[in-house]
């Protein structure tokens, strides 16, 4: 017989049984397809490219086509966009927002400074914010163009649905 | 306006400096007797505080100064509509100066942010705290001769103890 054989594609790594209302899948490609189809962002805004960031949330560019729809708690977002410039008297504040979200979660760094401190190389100044989180995604731009957040989204997506077996052992 | 001149030079001549006709006029006083000074120009109708703030002219090549310091007032006129500018030389070696809260509620903060980034020092203050920095940073960086870039050995400690416990967290 063979899997090939008795089952149709229907989407990649997805299977039908012919007939049936029947699918076979590796459990990770459902939960990727969960996950990246559903990212919610935390609203965190430090500086001008959180302007940008709401212009992208807004009707002319519309996250919510991805499904990206923006959180005012951490406790309920699994992604966190460092929308700005971040000073070390902010610093503390923006890890204690990153440690409240629950797992799986995400961090963006969008704009010059969230990525390296951009042109503020001063005494005030986190020289990027890969100093004390685990980035996923650098958006650089100053501000990045409401295009460019959504294309790192959209890698941010492309990211999650790569993953394998990445949250816990019994996937 | 020529009335105003007329009686400060008449009533305040041993702590006047100068006084000039810029883009509006600039009286530039001893600190000695500063409190009266201001208490005169808030009964003469200047009753609205615009803004406070500190200069530093070390190394100023346009002009020689006396003192490092000066602290600037903008006063205003809401009837007559009129602006005036009251300037104070502060020695480096004795850097302080009478605090205004007395006279006006809004020198609160601005003298908090004077001493923040000055260092200068304000004589009546009811809380002098830093306003911008934190609480526990050492020297004022708008000074000239503080450096723009921290390097390793002189960044703020609680920033650099914070950055050493997230690389252990991430690694």
């Amino acid at each position: 017989m063979g899997i090939e054989r008795s089952t149709i594609e229907i989407a990649p790594r997805v299977r039908q049984i012919p007939g049936t209302p029947v699918i076979i899948s590796p459990l990770d490609e459902i939960f990727n397809w969960a996950r990246a189809s559903s990212i919610w962002p935390m609203t965190f805004g430090l500086a001008c490219c959180a302007i940008e960031m709401m212009a992208t949330g807004a009707s002319h560019f519309d996250l919510d086509r991805f499904g990206i729809i923006f959180r005012a708690t951490p406790r309920q977002a699994d992604c966190i966009i460092v929308a700005g410039t971040v000073t070390k008297k902010m610093a503390p504040a923006v890890k204690r927002v990153y440690e409240q979200m629950p797992e799986p979660k995400y961090v963006i760094a969008m704009g010059s400074c969230a990525c390296s401190g951009g042109i503020f190389r001063t005494y005030s100044t986190v020289q990027g914010v890969d100093e004390f989180l685990p980035v996923d995604v650098y958006i650089p731009g100053c501000p990045p163009r409401p295009e460019a957040l959504i294309y790192g989204l959209l890698k941010l997506q492309e990211k999650i649905k790569k993953e394998r077996g990445r949250w816990g052992f019994w996937r | 306006m020529e009335e105003l001149f007329k009686e400060i030079k008449e009533r305040f001549s041993k702590i006047l400096i100068k006084l000039e006709e810029k883009d509006c006029p600039v009286i530039t006083v001893k600190r000695e007797g500063f409190l009266d000074f201001m208490k005169f120009l808030k009964d003469f109708g200047f009753k609205h505080l615009i803004d406070l703030c500190g200069v530093d002219y070390l190394n100023y090549k346009p002009e020689k100064k006396e003192e490092r310091f000066e602290v600037v007032y903008h006063l205003y006129n809401l009837e007559k509509r009129v602006l005036i500018r009251v300037k104070v030389p502060i020695p480096e070696s004795d850097c302080w100066q009478y605090s205004l809260t007395s006279l006006w509620g809004t020198a609160n903060w601005f003298e908090r942010e004077c001493w923040d980034m000055f260092g200068i020092k304000f004589k009546g203050h009811p809380d002098l705290r830093r306003l911008l920095m934190p609480e526990d940073w050492e020297g004022f960086p708008l000074r000239k001769d503080y450096p723009l870039y921290l390097e390793e050995e002189r960044e703020w400690k609680v920033y650099k103890e914070f950055k050493r416990k997230a690389k252990g967290e991430l690694s």
